[in-house]
């Protein structure tokens, strides 16, 4: 019964830098996890490349990234490109912008939905039910139209889950809030270390309900620094990104030892915010 | 300065169906033996095989070759030839091979008739215009697995494997993570070769099997981006996937190993 499902759209954050065949697969294999389980619809996926001013290395201007993505979701009838983060003119937690767009999504559904009958829980607000709950929130007057809240789920690898454990680069309540009123969906290879992880940290042992792990069972190491790694070298990248992707790349000449350059020696704008924060320590 | 040698690359094999992983084999080869220097790649078969090799699972030759040819539409130097899979009976990989390489002799010598009655004046001092036209060589294309199989008893003859790696020669790509090259060294047949086996390293590892492909199409899950977009629609609408064409060949002997 299509009504009494958990809607849910995924966000996945990043540099798409470049955009490659393995991000667009980690929103295929979400969607066919979540569908399986018969109590999840997925009914948008959205990628949010990151500002510049992240000052990750390498990282190229916005403008290219989140074109690039477009052109490669073009023909996507449910993955679609968001540039609010990008342009913001300072780097952005996470956490905002999951805020941004579960509130977003919410302000969609009640203009949508025909009695404003759905609770709005406010952000911040302590929840009453269980923190890994995610039934959908049934209604005591039969309305025709039964609706659930639409959860807004971090879709991400194994290597930003992991990245929870680096010194200062996520602030604990940030992570808390990802998994406790958002939830998490990794997909990683067969093998990896994330169960390991998650056992190891309290934190995400506490929401496990609402980390969902999804194995890879197609090896696909195509990672954007072997991409532009290729590039440099003049080798070609044909089938694995997209051939619109790679043709923005060829006629704009994007990607070159000086690119690969550009931010050497700054500290990634996570570190740098967390090390004058003497709330970051954990 | 020496020209360089003109080279065909050809892949054989199911391509039931054609993958990114079957395209990257190409591109990958064509990169490496552009980067010694030697070689120009001029051009790039898929030889999808016969219906008669009896492999399990294998869908009509029809909608292979289909497929291969909506996988190459993009590609400006790769093509899919249906000549081994119209033959009657399965052709030996040798046979397929001789075929491709004379009909490239055939292209070759049409050129060079064509040249001759109409010799070009040299005006931008390009010194390869000069030379002597370069034969043309025509490699296998294959996996390390490939390799693999030259050891398999009663697959191969030797005589085709000298044929293979001493006439032609042999461009095998193998993953990241293993090294054909003890292979070769375990062969007194293959290290004789050695000089003309290409081996070509996949550092982005891209591991997508027809077979998976198949089993996720019977599952009703995704493979987008995993294989072209024109081939999952062609798939879609001719059905060409199911729990049935899965069993087709079931319980029969591969053709090479009934001979």
């Amino acid at each position: 019964d299509p009504d009494t499902k958990t809607e849910v759209v995924l966000l996945a954050c990043g540099s798409f830098n470049p955009i490659t065949n393995m991000h667009l697969r980690l929103f295929e294999l979400a969607k066919d996890y979540f569908h399986e389980t018969g109590k999840y619809k997925v009914i948008k996926g959205i990628i949010s490349p990151v500002g510049d001013a992240y000052k990750k290395k390498g990282l190229i201007s916005a403008n290219h990234r989140v074109t690039m993505a477009k052109l490669a979701t073009k023909n996507s009838d449910w993955v679609e490109v968001d540039d609010w983060e990008s342009c913001q003119s300072e780097w952005l937690e996470t956490v905002k912008v999951l805020r941004y767009h579960h509130q977003k999504l919410l302000s969609a559904d009640v203009t949508n939905s025909l009695q404003d009958d759905v609770p709005i829980t406010k952000l911040g607000r302590k929840r009453r039910q269980e923190p890994n709950r995610h039934e959908p929130i049934k209604k005591k007057n039969q309305s025709p139209v039964v609706k659930s809240v639409p959860q807004v789920k971090l879709l991400c690898g194994s290597d930003m889950l992991e990245s929870f454990g680096v010194p200062n680069l996520w602030k604990l309540e940030d992570i808390t809030e990802i998994v406790e009123k958002h939830g998490l969906v990794c997909i990683s290879r067969a093998g990896n270390n994330v169960q390991k992880f998650i056992y190891e940290s309290d934190i995400l042992w506490r929401h496990k309900n609402n980390i969902h792990l999804v194995e890879e069972w197609i090896t696909n190491d195509i990672s954007s620094t072997k991409i532009r790694r290729a590039l440099r070298r003049g080798q070609s990248i044909r089938y694995l990104v997209p051939e619109v992707v790679r043709a923005y790349i060829e006629r704009n000449g994007l990607y070159s030892a000086e690119s690969e350059a550009s931010n050497a020696g700054l500290l990634l704008a996570p570190l740098q915010k967390h090390a004058s924060d003497p709330r970051s320590s954990q | 300065m020496r020209s360089r040698i003109p080279v065909i690359l050809l892949a054989c094999g199911s391509f039931n169906p054609t993958t990114n992983m079957h395209m990257r084999l190409f591109e990958l080869a064509r990169d490496h033996l552009h980067q010694t220097g030697r070689y120009q790649v001029i051009e790039g078969i898929m030889s999808p095989v016969s219906d008669s090799y009896g492999k399990q699972g294998l869908v009509s030759a029809r909608h292979r070759v289909a497929m291969a040819s909506l996988a190459l539409e993009t590609s400006d130097w790769i093509r899919v030839d249906p000549w081994e899979s119209q033959q009657d009976t399965w052709t030996e990989t040798v046979k397929v091979l001789r075929h491709h390489y004379n009909e490239a002799l055939r292209t070759f010598q049409s050129k060079e008739l064509t040249r001759n009655k109409h010799p070009m004046e040299t005006s931008t001092g390009d010194s390869l215009s000069c030379q002597q036209p370069v034969l043309p060589e025509l490699k296998l294309l294959c996996g390390a697995d490939f390799l693999q199989t030259f050891k398999t008893p009663n697959l191969w003859k030797e005589e085709d494997i000298k044929e293979i790696v001493g006439k032609f020669g042999l461009v095998c790509i193998s993953r990241a993570g293993s090294d054909p090259s003890q292979l070769i060294q375990e062969s007194d047949l293959l290290s004789k070769f050695q000089h003309n086996i290409f081996l070509v390293r996949e550092w982005i590892q891209n591991e997508v099997s027809a077979t998976q492909i198949r089993s996720a199409l019977r599952r009703g899950l995704s493979v987008k981006y995993l294989i072209p977009d024109s081939v999952i629609a062609y798939i879609a609408q001719h059905n060409v996937y199911t729990a049935e064409s899965e069993r087709s060949n079931q319980g029969r002997l591969l053709q090479p190993l009934r001979l």
